[in-house]
């Protein structure tokens, strides 16, 4: 099996973790990836401000490469991404006008894409295509007795919903339910924002979020968050002294990607999983998983 | 911030926004809003709002444009789409909200509080720039404009990421990054072409 992969930004600074986790979980699995060439950023929520057919060609610029590299599919690893890209393939579909627009768009830079390259979450790809019964094969450290709570977050499946439910996802659950992990499928804060951008433009909407997510996980019993997000992942991992402060709370609950989490899993080493790169300290989890 | 001096003007720009929310994709859908308020009720920082989503509609449908782009309401919008998908009449409410953004920026209607423009134009100036998000770098001007406390709150976060390799201080640039300034000017152009 071999998959296009786009890492986007954050892969590369702050949620260097997820990029790292996924490659290596990838290899264990005998998926290749073969990196987008020359992607640039997807355009994230913030290009929908400035010009919506600005966001639609500059991420449709990825799936014109991909489609130039003789791909079909596109494997996404970070929500935003996953949203922002998927979402440009739709509304080029539904609308004839951004179609056109964005046509001309890359036409001008002498590119050109039909809409077909399919943009697909890595969630999508590990539970359609390569199949929980082909992941419970390499689980070779159950995660017996772990606690985990599986945060989606919003733009997991929302607004696009085309593999998993847009209000209650259950992929992620049914994935560490196959590693035996005895996971929180009651979480129902799953799907609740983050706070985001917000984070650093409205600090106290964002961390009153962070502290309603925490909140739930705790009285789920958590020993581990797990997120599919760079932006979730640090808004909950690296702000927790930020919702202490604020909140009077004694949060220190360990969040990692769900990569990683997977990795640990399929007895993939913890320096090869970026583990070493969380904020708050996963040697409880580690400590909890047997050998 | 330009404040409306005159109804007239006020008129003016609700017949350009009409005409840029409905021709959006899908943005017809705005006048078979029921008023039921599942967008409020959905969304996850109402609370903050001036108005809440169902309100900004109905204000928009009545023409008072003025308290729709001076509300705080569109830039505590997180983009979560929870309305979107739960609007019974299939209203896509956080594009709605996007294009809202767009026009308040466009016509300086932004209200001075709101650090989320400049958080935007921040944004796309790095990825113009190095065709990706550059963080650190983004991090920076965002600070030095609009937030010169915040190292005092977020030193000790920045540290930790420093130390675990999370904010590396150079960017891997996009070699066709230029492509994304002529992609803009495209656009522009044809937006000014049908104006």
């Amino acid at each position: 099996m071999r998959y296009l992969y786009y890492p986007g930004c954050s892969a590369e600074a702050t949620g260097k973790a997820y990029d790292i986790s996924t490659r290596a979980l990838m290899e264990k699995l005998g998926v290749e990836l073969v990196e987008l060439d020359d992607w640039n950023c997807c355009g994230a929520t913030s290009y929908f401000s400035v010009r919506e057919l600005d966001s639609f060609a500059i991420a449709a610029r990825n799936l014109a490469i991909a489609q130039q590299m003789g791909d079909d599919e596109l494997l996404v690893i970070c929500n935003a991404c996953y949203t922002t890209l998927a979402k440009a393939n739709r509304y080029m579909a539904e609308d004839p006008k951004v179609f056109a627009a964005v046509q001309g768009a890359l036409g001008a830079v002498g590119r050109t894409y039909d809409g077909k390259v399919k943009v697909r979450h890595i969630m999508d790809i590990l539970i359609n295509d390569i199949g929980l019964e082909e992941i419970g094969r390499h689980v070779t450290r159950r995660l017996t007795g772990l606690r985990v709570a599986p945060y989606y977050g919003c733009q997991f499946s929302r607004p696009m919903g085309a593999f998993d439910d847009v209000q209650m996802p259950t992929t992620m659950d049914r994935l560490f339910e196959t590693t035996g992990a005895d996971v929180i499928t009651d979480f129902d804060a799953k799907t609740d924002c983050c706070g985001g951008m917000m984070m650093l433009t409205r600090e106290d909407a964002a961390l009153r979020l962070c502290h309603e997510l925490l909140v739930a996980a705790r009285q789920g019993g958590a020993d581990v968050i797990v997120a599919a997000c760079p932006l979730c992942e640090i808004n909950l991992e690296a702000y927790q002294p930020r919702v202490n402060k604020a909140y009077g709370t004694d949060f220190n609950i360990p969040v990692m990607y769900f990569t990683q989490l997977a990795g640990l899993a399929m007895g993939v080493d913890p320096k090869q999983l970026g583990i070493d790169k969380q904020v708050v300290s996963c040697d409880p989890v580690l400590a909890a998983i047997p050998a | 911030m330009t404040e409306l001096a005159t109804t007239a003007q006020a008129r003016e720009l609700h017949r350009k926004f009409c005409e840029d929310v409905l021709g959006m994709p899908g943005g017809e859908k705005i006048k078979i809003c029921q008023q039921c308020g599942t967008c409020t009720g959905s969304c996850p920082t109402s609370h903050l709002m001036d108005w809440g989503p169902r309100e900004i509609i109905a204000a928009f449908r009545a023409g008072m444009i003025d308290r729709v782009v001076k509300s705080n309401t569109i830039w505590l919008c997180t983009s979560c789409y929870y309305c979107t998908v739960r609007c019974p009449a299939g209203i896509k409410i956080t594009d709605l909200m996007y294009e809202l953004k767009r026009m308040a920026i466009k016509y300086d209607l932004v209200p001075k509080e709101s650090k989320n423009p400049a958080m935007t134009k921040y944004f796309v100036e790095s990825v113009h720039k190095h065709g990706r998000n550059h963080e650190v770098e983004l991090m920076t001007k965002y600070m030095l404009a609009k937030d010169w406390a915040m190292p005092l709150r977020y030193w000790q976060v920045g540290l930790k990421l420093f130390t675990t390799g999370r904010l590396p201080l150079s960017a891997k640039n996009t070699r066709g990054r230029d492509e994304l300034d002529k992609i803009s000017a495209y656009l522009e152009a044809q937006e000014a072409k049908t104006q």
